[in-house]
């Protein structure tokens, strides 16, 4: 059932009011089964992933926290008798058991999202290998459908069991109120990955109904809408062609294409995000944020902390600080000081943590070698940057742009080329072909066939274009304006007419200027195949 | 919740269901001029008097026979539900919906129809059935006439489907904002000018001629429910050479309307009875006849509806008369304008 669908408005609605009809302490129970409802109708089979990486964390999690709890107990009854060192070995034996129960637990997770998520990804590969030792042998793919949201909720799940190992954490006792948190519906299917502490409380308490709230959940809503269905959906279509046909879209056309990727991208995915923040708001729970205007970054780093803002915490919290600061870490730390002195040295750590990080968000994001390239390029042009701080630096104490707009407008521009750039990986999906394409692009001559109407030949029509194009340019607006202060309340402040007028033409707009229906192709959101 | 709230509560629904209303009704495509095959279904709910003899099926219909020379000739009232493309479960629920206002003596229906077991095409569906008054048949009508990239929501509200015309609205769609003008004369498209069917191809043999099972469903259900309100059910096969019409094909319908005992007239292989020429009487080299083609069906078929089952000559009732009157008026007047426009060296069907 994607957002966009008829069923899926159908499936909200009844949702929302039977949500404010029952009594409220049934309404997590109701979203527990809207939410299975809502992803049995991307396939029955679905279900059982659903059910096991549910079942997996919840056993392995409580198996923990009862580890933990008994654990306390026991300290607590023989603290007195015990002495310092038995203490920390006690500690020690018992945290190495957890562990084990939580490695346990991740394997059962993430080993199911790489069986159905990579297994044809290695046999590719390893059919690879034999065909350059001339091996007549190969492996067969497996017929395997990717579940709807796997990643999302695989990820959700490990973070909770890690929190609970780490003890920030207290294991869910309630099956079915972890299987809520693990499956609540907006955010099932493209995050964001929430973690337990954030969401369990809004998710399970009693929410009377609040006019607020709904007004600006399905505001938000609208505006989420507004940004898939009339921009990201248009422009797919040309995206769509130009990448399609490589050999006849080659030179100014990659450039076209790579700027209209970035907004529909953008529009795709922050207007997933906004339909599924609005549902929760709704419904009076609060979803982490995902995205603060990241096409106003300055930097990589900053672009970072700025888009797909719960993936990229999740990287750091749960795989670059473990990583870090992991015995073997430490080990290559001592030794790369020691060989290669401390300049260097301090720096091998750091560097092997950043690789294994962004070569984990590649993979993280589709099973090909494309996407472990553009992490990879992602971690140099960030580690490139973190290099080049002195010369920075010395740049800024000579020449004195800093803090001027039209200074500000070049980073910005500058970041937005290079994470468009970097995209050209996820565009193509072919590493030297996206080479070849990037090449093809700077020495273009055929700049001229972005405005002798070639561009018309992509299945958008001018009229198209002019919409896409003052969409955006409302989108742009609208984050310009939030800088400051939220635009809903600032509509919310309006008389009664206007603020009316407003909602109900940004729902004409959507309702006549979206790309939906026969002559545009159902599709789904970008993050959903991940 | 204060008089305030909900005053405003029901301002802003009422202009919310009235904005909506009004730009769905710009938005649908109104088959006004050029394709005006799409304004056929509604028009039979402007009619005036009931029918005596009701057809339904698809352009070897609405095309190949004229009521109007059944009325003025055997006094027979009919009228004829076609539309293009028009499958036969449509036909089906069509005649259900037929039965909703009136109950006519007789039902016919063109077999071509047959040779359709699933459904064809989004645009022809949308002629068939959007122009359908809402009821259970309706409903059931869109339902299995979908094809897997359609909406039942899209049917139940329009402005879903015809969303993205504002980029093509014209002049017609203002001036029939709130009304329709007639297309047909009680259901025939008329057409005068003439295209001799010269050089048909021959027809392509086919790997399976049996119909298929969705086919004959609806058949049965047609004959059943034709039984059941008391009217009878005369199966044809209108004069049209293209789509050819297999031997195969006929000699599974002639089997099916003898076993119960349907009549089924074939007027591809009478039409000399009645001196169709195909040189002369069709105005699309064959697919389709021309007014001359149309009027000397009629006339055939009038004479056997009337003598063989007793169709009954209604000039004589004052009010029916009166109805005609007007049908024939307008049916002569375009004939006029069309030849007209044709001794001029205009396409008949141009603008006004």
């Amino acid at each position: 059932m994607l957002f966009t669908s008829y069923g899926f408005i159908a499936f909200l609605a009844v949702i929302i009011m039977l949500y404010y009809l029952v009594p409220r302490k049934w309404q997590w129970g109701l979203l527990l089964f809207g939410s299975y409802v809502f992803y049995f109708f991307s396939g029955w089979s679905n279900l059982l992933y659903l059910a096991a990486a549910t079942l997996s964390t919840y056993v392995t999690a409580l198996v923990i926290g009862k580890r933990q709890a008994a654990d306390a107990a026991y300290m607590a009854a023989h603290k007195a008798e015990l002495s310092r060192e038995e203490r920390k070995a006690h500690k020690e034996a018992e945290k190495a058991k957890q562990r084990r129960v939580m490695v346990l637990g991740i394997l059962l997770a993430i080993g199911m999202l790489a069986a159905v998520k990579y297994t044809n990804f290695m046999i590719a590969n390893i059919n690879g290998v034999l065909s350059l030792l001339h091996s007549p042998a190969r492996l067969s793919f497996l017929d395997i459908m990717l579940p709807m949201g796997i990643s999302f909720y695989v990820f959700q799940s490990a973070g909770y069991l890690i929190d609970v190992y780490r003890g920030k954490t207290k294991a869910e006792g309630n099956l079915f109120r972890f299987a809520l948190f693990v499956s609540f519906f907006p955010q099932l299917v493209q995050g964001p990955i929430s973690r337990y502490d954030d969401l369990a409380e809004g998710l399970y308490a009693e929410h009377p109904f609040d006019k607020k709230n709904v007004a600006f959940g399905l505001q938000r809503v609208l505006w989420g809408y507004f940004k898939k269905m009339v921009i990201a959906d248009r422009l797919l279509t040309a995206v769509t062609a130009i990448i399609g046909v490589p050999e006849v879209y080659g030179g100014a056309f990659v450039f076209a294409g790579m700027v209209l990727y970035a907004v529909e991208l953008y529009c795709d995915f922050t207007g997933g995000i906004d339909i599924t923040i609005g549902i929760a708001r709704t419904l009076g729970i609060k979803v982490a944020e995902n995205f603060v205007r990241p096409y106003f970054s300055k930097n990589l780093k900053e672009f970072w902390n700025r888009w797909h803002i719960t993936m990229g915490t999740w990287f750091t919290d749960y795989i670059f600080y473990p990583v870090s600061v992991s015995r073997f870490m430490l080990k290559v730390s001592r030794g790369a000081r020691k060989h290669l002195g401390d300049a260097v040295g301090k720096r091998v750590p750091v560097y092997l943590s950043c690789l294994i990080v962004w070569s984990a968000t590649g993979i993280w994001h589709g099973a090909s070698w494309n996407f472990i390239v553009w992490g990879l390029g992602n971690c140099i042009v960030l580690l490139i940057s973190q290099e080049l701080e002195p010369f920075y630096r010395w740049f800024h104490a000579h020449v004195k742009v800093r803090g001027s707009r039209l200074w500000d407008a070049f980073c910005v521009g500058r970041t937005l080329l290079i994470v468009s750039v970097l995209r050209l990986f996820d565009c193509y999906r072919n590493v030297p072909l996206t080479f070849r394409m990037f090449g093809s692009m700077v020495t273009a001559d055929n700049w001229s066939g972005l405005f002798d109407g070639r561009l018309l030949e992509l299945g958008l029509s001018g009229t198209d274009y002019m919409v896409a194009g003052l969409g955006t340019l409302l989108v742009l607006g609208v984050s310009l304006l939030q800088r400051r202060k939220s635009v809903r309340e600032r509509i919310a402040a309006l008389p009664y007419p206007l603020r009316f007028l407003l909602w109900y033409g940004l729902f004409l707009l959507v309702l006549l200027f979206g790309a939906y229906g026969i002559g545009y192709d159902a599709s789904q959101f970008i993050y959903n195949q991940f | 919740m204060s008089g305030k709230s909900l005053f405003r509560i029901i301002i802003s629904a009422g202009v919310v269901l009235a904005g909506l209303w009004l730009l769905q009704r710009l938005l649908v495509p109104k088959y006004m001029h050029g394709i005006v095959e799409g304004a056929m279904t509604a028009e039979f709910y402007q009619e005036k008097m009931d029918h005596d003899v009701v057809f339904v099926g698809d352009c070897e219909l609405y095309e190949n026979i004229s009521p109007v020379t059944m009325w003025e000739q055997y006094g027979i009232s009919s009228y004829i539900r076609g539309s293009a493309q028009q499958l036969i479960w449509q036909s089906y629920y069509l005649m259900e919906d037929t039965l909703r206002y009136e109950t006519p003596k007789v039902f016919v229906f063109n077999v071509l129809s047959l040779k359709y077991n699933e459904p064809q095409k989004e645009t022809y569906n949308r002629m068939t059935l959007d122009g359908m008054r809402w009821s259970a048949s309706k409903a059931e009508a869109v339902r299995v006439s979908m094809l897997p990239e359609e909406q039942f929501a899209d049917y139940v509200f329009p402005i879903l489907r015809y969303h993205s015309r504002w980029q093509e609205l014209e002049k017609d769609d203002l001036t029939y904002l709130f009304r329709r003008d007639k297309v047909t004369h009680s259901g025939y498209y008329m057409r005068v000018d003439v295209r001799p069917a010269e050089n048909i191809p021959d027809p392509r043999p086919l790997g399976d001629y049996a119909f298929g099972e969705n086919a004959w469903f609806y058949l049965e259900k047609m004959r059943l429910l034709c039984e059941e309100h008391g009217v009878r059910l005369i199966l044809v096969k209108a004069p049209s050479l293209m789509p050819h019409w297999y031997a195969e094909w006929d000699e599974q319908v002639a089997a099916y309307a003898q076993e119960h005992g349907l009549p089924y007239y074939n007027f591809l292989e009478t039409a000399e009875e009645y001196g169709l020429d195909y040189m002369t009487d069709t105005y699309d080299a064959g697919l389709h006849l021309n007014l001359s083609g149309a009027e000397k069906l009629g006339s055939y078929f009038g004479r056997i509806l009337s003598e063989d089952y007793g169709v009954p000559d209604r000039r004589q009732e004052a009010a029916a008369a009166a109805v005609w009157e007007e049908k024939c008026a307008a049916y002569e007047a375009e004939r006029q304008a069309q030849e007209a426009r044709l001794a001029a060296g205009l396409p008949v069907k141009g603008e006004p």
